[in-house]
């Protein structure tokens, strides 16, 4: 059965119906045109779909729709502000942290999360962050110089 | 025309040209189309690894509301395949199913939910046939009704292949010492964090457009227009940005040509994603092979002779593998001088999801076996393992005992530098009990020296049109999965005209629109279409000097392109706009757009099998990997890893550290945890993310990258391939830096903790190498013709 | 992509509202908290439920306080908020450990407690999607007769693999449950049945609100040693947690050594107890130990890396737990 709900995704207010079913990945990408967010397992196994909601790393294939309500969803494409790209983003991209890019989303907003709550963290606080997205391109190093650069560019 | 002597943009660690689009989230890859009207589609897959399928009954899928249409193997019964020699795949089983995963019908419907659903109610009937599962068990099954494929000459082997090259008998008579081993090196998967997705449209104008994540849109064209019997000149392949491929999303496959077809029945647009548990079935990766070799050297270390026969476990279909299994020979002799070299390898079919082309495509197997045997060479003579490679390396303008061509080469400098950054002399040998050092080369080619169908034409065209704005586009079948080569074609023409690469437009494996590029395989695309871009550039160059000399008055060769001017090299202030230029040009030429295109050297040596193995520029790669081991739980943990990598020269050093940075990782993976393995009952035992083991970033260790630029004279600037290549040293490293922690040989990957203990307790049995009967040798030496003609 | 099937999804607004729910959909109705067990369980077919009653929210499943008893912990914490808790990081560093052990960061803020300690048991007959379960022919655990992994077993296999679990037993923590009929205190160890199908002794229509773990476990010295292959992502194939109070002369008084991922229920090892109690402990004494807990453990083909190196970890692992204790020798792991 549809419900009408309303989330809030990258600071706008969004009325959307869907199936309870749905998690929240499903209606980022199916329902709202978001398809910034990947999905690599739905399975909760790889980290691809990570989202923020209330500021935390979270995986939108485990969660529904309908749990989102009420909250603050950011998505890859919530990252820049006024126009500009995140100080992550624009290290990531400087420092060819992005081969084929298709983790890079789920890994920016966890390093964002990271920083929001840790501006200064060491290499090790960035792995430990950053465990939980997989990826099979970079092996790692590129995106944690990445995380590292941004950390200085806010700071 | 000048040749500028400092170059402007390639050596720059600049920017992708589709970076901010992927940090941005724009990138739109496969699964994020949606055209109007798209319906889903699913592939029902045989629960069986082995069967004959008695028959198919769809009927009450196509009675559920909103299931549109039901395919089966009669709708497509045109075999296929990637190498025109071995076509044994059907994109829907026709009378026989040979993984557990092959598929049998394709649904489409109004949702992928619906689609699923429908699967579950389609009949296929099974005569269950005992299934192949391993190398023994497939030399053994030689009886006519034990057969997987009937195509093949001998029951269940693909293909045997047996080369001897100089004086192998001499050779070994002439050692001081045999060396003896038999390795394992279990198969793993690609793992892509994309999984596989297509979608196909047929239009009203009776043309088809599929967009599928391949690496080799120019072969699925081709396949397509096979198996649909479809005139190719109607149908037109879009390569999506891959997100991620490592040679996985190589050949054509089921559900790209399924889309096609439900979309040719149902005119509607057809979407396959396939989940991650099919991906695994889908497979192409890594061969598991059983290898035995043997080496033969004088008492200071030299080589005299080296032997090898690999075992390659094929899987149910052909795929890349007649190309694997000589790969598994090819390159054993472009490190360290072989005078003598012997190499039988026999590829079979097992009821396993497919092996095919993974990252360094059958190298990295016999590349672990050689350099663990090198090791044991120096171990045993009591010599430093660099100094013994030191001693015998491969030179620059050289050929091979089995003829292949090395250009350039920086193994010397790779060596050198790769042991002093990581304090070899003080490590090896001397670190505590536990902790661990160890050295390992390896050489790998810069693109395959023939196409995989025989033909004439260039492996690479690029287009390129100036437009009045001054703006650039270039048009490069090449597909971009990662490894930028969208943005090498930038870089290059950027350089050429001296102009901003902001300023580029790039249009990429299209195949309406974009001219061949044969693929994102064997590290051959930078090399390729750098080149058929430089030519492309000179010819425009010859037309835009033309211009500007009779504009400045200037002589065209002191002219030179040069922060967005054509100028007068010898006074700067004197010259006008690239885009004046271009206006000028314009009205003197009439529309400017040239094309360039590529051929690799021919290949002088011509005997069957000669074909795998010659490339225009080898790359040469060292790692040294510092590692530690608990000798009580055999658990392992990486350190450090030096990898020093010969790319020629480092087009974007970014992205080449990048490349070989994952290189490095992957290469840990497959020696740490990754495999690709089964149930007795013929079914994937691990099929997901959480099960096949991929390391994180705590596994990951720091990887430091030394890049050697030897300018080699075929690459464009001097450039050489590193996506592959950086893979191969680092596996047999990690097993020589384990005998140097703990004092252990392990001649198998992965190296579980649970192997450790075993072989710390003597209990970790030998590899076993089956009895295979190969054909006889062909008979080779540098200037020689065929002796023997091969029999499989 | 995997999607979820259709289902009916309650969302009570009190903890009542929520057990009422659960006794009047009966069999048919799941709760569901962080969802990271559930969902993909629902996703591949390993529960079939036609409601699901969610626990998000409710606000008698939170809060992390020390009380006159010991130290209470709702149900409904995440993972990360545990494992971030200072009186627990000074406390009980066991229990820090494990729960930033469990899978990932991400799963970790989704994923509560109360989830974990009442995680479904695992096995790699068990843990894949329909199409492979169909094709290997149902186990007993979901939609089968036999069990997979041993077919002449007359239970189930799979493998009790909560983190916390251990933890929670070694310190004598009380599960509360509530259902319609009203709360009830049971001492965790006795919640956990070595069965891998009726792995719990929570009745359907009952919520786990809390965790109790009494005032003298507070006292304890207490580690948690887990075996995986990776820092992140994996199920304990091997968990050991060890508590352990020594007098000022070094005597043992109480201690106690509980394993996971040996059975379909954390294990307890009564040899800790009767044979280091009241007595100074030496090599040889933990050696005692050690070979009791691997004696008991029972793993089998089903799970990440080879049954024999699993057991063969579980000496090696309740050695170094209670070295660490005991300061005995230093200790990897």
């Amino acid at each position: 059965m549809k419900r009408l709900l309303r989330l809030r995704v990258n600071g706008e207010t969004k009325e959307v119906a869907f199936e309870t079913s749905k998690t929240l990945l499903e209606v980022l990408r199916e329902d709202l045109g978001l398809n910034g967010t990947k999905h690599g397992c739905e399975l909760g196994e790889c980290g691809t779909c990570t989202v923020l909601v209330n500021g935390e790393p979270v995986l939108s294939c485990l969660m529904l729709g309908v749990e989102a309500e009420n909250a603050e969803i950011v998505t890859v494409e919530g990252m820049s502000q006024n126009g500009k790209p995140h100080p992550l983003q624009k290290a990531f991209a400087d420092l060819g942290a992005a081969q084929c890019g298709y983790c890079i989303p789920g890994i920016l907003l966890t390093a964002k999360a990271l920083l929001d709550e840790n501006p200064h963290p060491t290499r090790e606080e960035i792995r430990q962050a950053l465990s939980g997205n997989l990826c099979r391109c970079t092996g790692y190093t590129k995106i944690l110089q990445a995380v590292e650069l941004a950390a200085k560019e806010i700071a | 025309m000048t040749r500028k002597k400092s170059l402007s943009v390639i050596g720059k660690p600049l920017r992708k040209v589709d970076a901010m689009a992927k940090c941005a989230g724009e990138t739109v890859y496969a699964d994020d189309l949606n055209l109007p009207r798209m319906i889903y589609a699913k592939l029902l897959r045989s629960p069986h690894p082995h069967a004959r399928v008695l028959g198919v009954n769809a009927a009450r899928a196509l009675t559920l509301d909103g299931v549109y249409a039901v395919i089966t193997g009669e709708d497509l019964p045109q075999k296929f395949g990637i190498m025109p020699s071995t076509e044994d795949e059907e994109a829907l089983a026709v009378d026989k199913v040979r993984y557990a995963g092959d598929p049998v019908a394709a649904v489409a419907a109004i949702s992928e939910s619906l689609a699923e659903k429908a699967l579950g109610t389609i009949d296929v009937e099974y005569e269950v046939l005992k299934p192949i599962l391993s190398i023994e068990e497939a030399l053994a099954s030689t009886e006519e009704s034990q057969r997987i494929h009937t195509w093949n000459r001998r029951a269940n082997v693909q293909k045997a292949v047996s080369l001897e090259f100089g004086d192998i008998e001499g050779g070994f008579a002439r050692s001081d010492h045999i060396f003896e081993g038999t390795f394992f090196y279990q198969g793993n998967t690609h793992l892509p964090m994309e999984q596989y997705c297509a979608v196909g449209s047929y239009g009203p104008d009776d043309k088809l457009t599929l967009w599928s994540s391949t690496q080799t849109p120019h072969y699925l064209h081709r396949a397509l227009a096979k198996v649909l019997k479809l005139p190719a000149s109607r149908i037109r392949v879009i390569a999506t940005p891959v997100g991620g491929g490592f040679g996985g999303k190589s050949d054509p496959f089921s559900h790209e040509i399924c889309a096609a077809k439900l979309s040719m029945i149902t005119r509607r647009p057809v979407k396959f994603t396939l989940s991650r548990e099919e991906c695994f079935y889908v497979h192409r990766g890594r061969h598991p092979v059983k290898m035995w070799a043997k080496t033969g050297v004088k008492s200071d270390g030299t080589i005299q002779a080296m032997q090898y026969k690999t075992f390659l476990d094929g899987g149910g279909y052909s795929s890349y593998g007649l190309a694997s299994v000589y790969y598994t020979g090819a390159l054993q002799t472009v490190t360290y001088k072989v005078p003598a070299y012997k190499f039988e390898g026999v590829r079979v079919f097992t009821n396993k999801p497919p092996c095919g082309p993974k990252r360094g495509h059958g190298t990295p197997q016999p590349r672990f076996a050689e350099e663990i045997q090198m090791d044991e060479i120096a171990e045993k003579l009591g010599i430093d393992p660099l100094d013994l490679r030191l001693k015998q390396l491969v030179e620059a303008n050289s050929v091979t005992i089995n003829g292949l061509q090395i250009s350039s080469c920086g193994l010397r400098e790779c060596i050198e530098k790769v042991a002093e950054r990581a304090e070899w002399k003080k490590k090896f040998r001397k670190l505590p009990f536990g902790h661990g050092i160890g050295f390992a080369a390896s050489a790998y080619i810069t693109g395959a020296g023939l196409p995989i169908y025989r033909n004439d034409m260039p492996h690479s065209g690029v287009q390129i049109k100036l437009d009045r704005s001054g703006g650039v586009t270039v048009f490069c079948g090449s597909t971009d999965i990662g490894q930028g080569s969208d943005s090498i074609l930038v870089y290059a023409i950027a350089e050429e005209f001296g102009i901003d690469p902001a300023d580029i437009r790039v249009v990429t494996a299209d195949t309406d629109l974009t001219p061949v590029d044969l693929g994102s395989y064997s590290s051959r695309v930078t090399i390729m279409t750098g080149n058929a871009t430089i030519q492309a550039c000179g010819k425009l160059k010859l037309m835009l000097l033309e211009a500007a000399s009779e504009a400045l008055e200037v002589p065209a060769d002191d002219l030179e392109f040069a922060d967005g001017q054509v100028r007068s090299a010898s006074l700067p202030t004197r010259g006008i706009s690239f885009a004046e230029c271009v206006v000028k040009a314009e009205g003197k030429h009439g529309t400017l757009g040239a094309t360039g295109s590529y051929w690799p050297p021919k290949n002088p040596r011509e005997f069957k099998g000669s074909g795998v193995g010659p490339t225009p520029a080898y790359t040469f790669s060292t790692s040294i990997v510092e590692l530690h081991c608990d000798s009580e739980t055999g658990e392992i943990k990486i350190d450090k890893v030096w990898i020093a990598h010969d790319c020629g020269r480092a087009f974007n050093p970014l992205l080449v550290e990048g490349q070989t940075e994952g290189s490095v990782y992957m290469a840990l993976g497959e020696a740490l945890m990754e495999e690709q393995i089964f149930r007795k009952n013929g079914l994937h035992k691990i099929p997901s993310i959480l099960e096949y083991k991929s390391p994180t970033t705590l596994e990951t260790p720091e990887i430091e990258t030394i890049l050697v630029e030897t300018i080699d004279p075929e690459g464009p600037y001097g450039a050489k391939e590193a996506g592959q290549g950086p893979l191969l040293p680092v596996v047999p490293a990690v097993s020589n830096a384990v005998y140097d922690a703990i004092g252990v040989r392990i001649h198998e990957v992965p190296i579980t903790p649970d192997k450790i203990l075993r072989a710390l307790e003597g209990r970790l049995k030998a590899v076993s190498i089956p009895k295979f009967d190969f054909p006889a040798p062909l008979k080779w030496q540098p200037g020689q013709g065929v002796q023997v003609e091969q029999k499989s | 992509m995997l999607r979820l099937p259709e289902f009916n999804y309650v969302r009570p607004r009190s903890l009542r509202e929520a057990t009422k729910a659960l006794a009047e959909l009966g069999p048919d109705a799941m709760a569901v908290a962080g969802g990271t067990d559930v969902y993909p369980k629902m996703k591949r077919g390993q529960f079939t439920p036609r409601h699901l009653v969610s626990l998000r929210g409710l606000r008698e499943l939170k809060g992390i306080r020390q009380t006159k008893d010991g130290l209470w912990i709702g149900a409904g914490e995440s993972l990360t908020a545990v494992s971030r808790h200072r009186v627990i990081a000074k406390r009980l560093p066991a229990l820090t450990h494990a729960a930033e052990s469990v899978s990932t960061p991400q799963l970790r803020n989704m994923g509560t407690i109360g989830g974990n300690v009442l995680v479904d048991t695992r096995c790699n007959y068990y843990d894949q999607t329909f199409f492979w379960r169909q094709a290997v022919g149902f186990c007993m655990k979901k939609d089968g007769q036999i069990c997979l992994v041993a077919p002449g077993s007359e239970k189930c296999l799979a493998i009790a693999s909560s983190d916390t679990a251990p933890v929670l037993v070694s310190l004598g923590a009380v599960a509360v449950l509530v259902s319609k009929q009203g709360e009830r205190r049971v001492k965790l160890e006795e919640l956990y049945r070595d069965d891998g199908i009726n792995y719990s002794a929570k009745a359907q229509d009952e919520v786990l609100k809390g965790l109790l773990i009494p005032k003298e476990a507070l006292t304890l010295s207490n580690v948690y040693l887990k075996l995986r292959r990776r820092g992140s992502f994996d199920f304990p194939i091997l968990g050991v947690a060890a508590t352990m109070e020594l007098d000022k002369q070094g005597e043992c008084r109480r201690a106690g050594v509980v394993l996971t991922a040996v059975a379909s229920a954390p294990k307890v090892v009564p040899e800790a107890m009767t044979s280091l109690q009241g007595k100074k402990i030496t090599k040889e004494l933990i050696e005692t130990v050690a070979d009791a807990a691997a004696k008991i453990s029972h793993p089998l083909d089903n799970a990440d890396l080879d049954y024999w190196y699993r057991k063969r970890m579980v000496k090696v692992y309740v050695r170094r737990a209670l070295a660490r204790l005991t300061g005995l020798e230093p200790a990897g792991g």
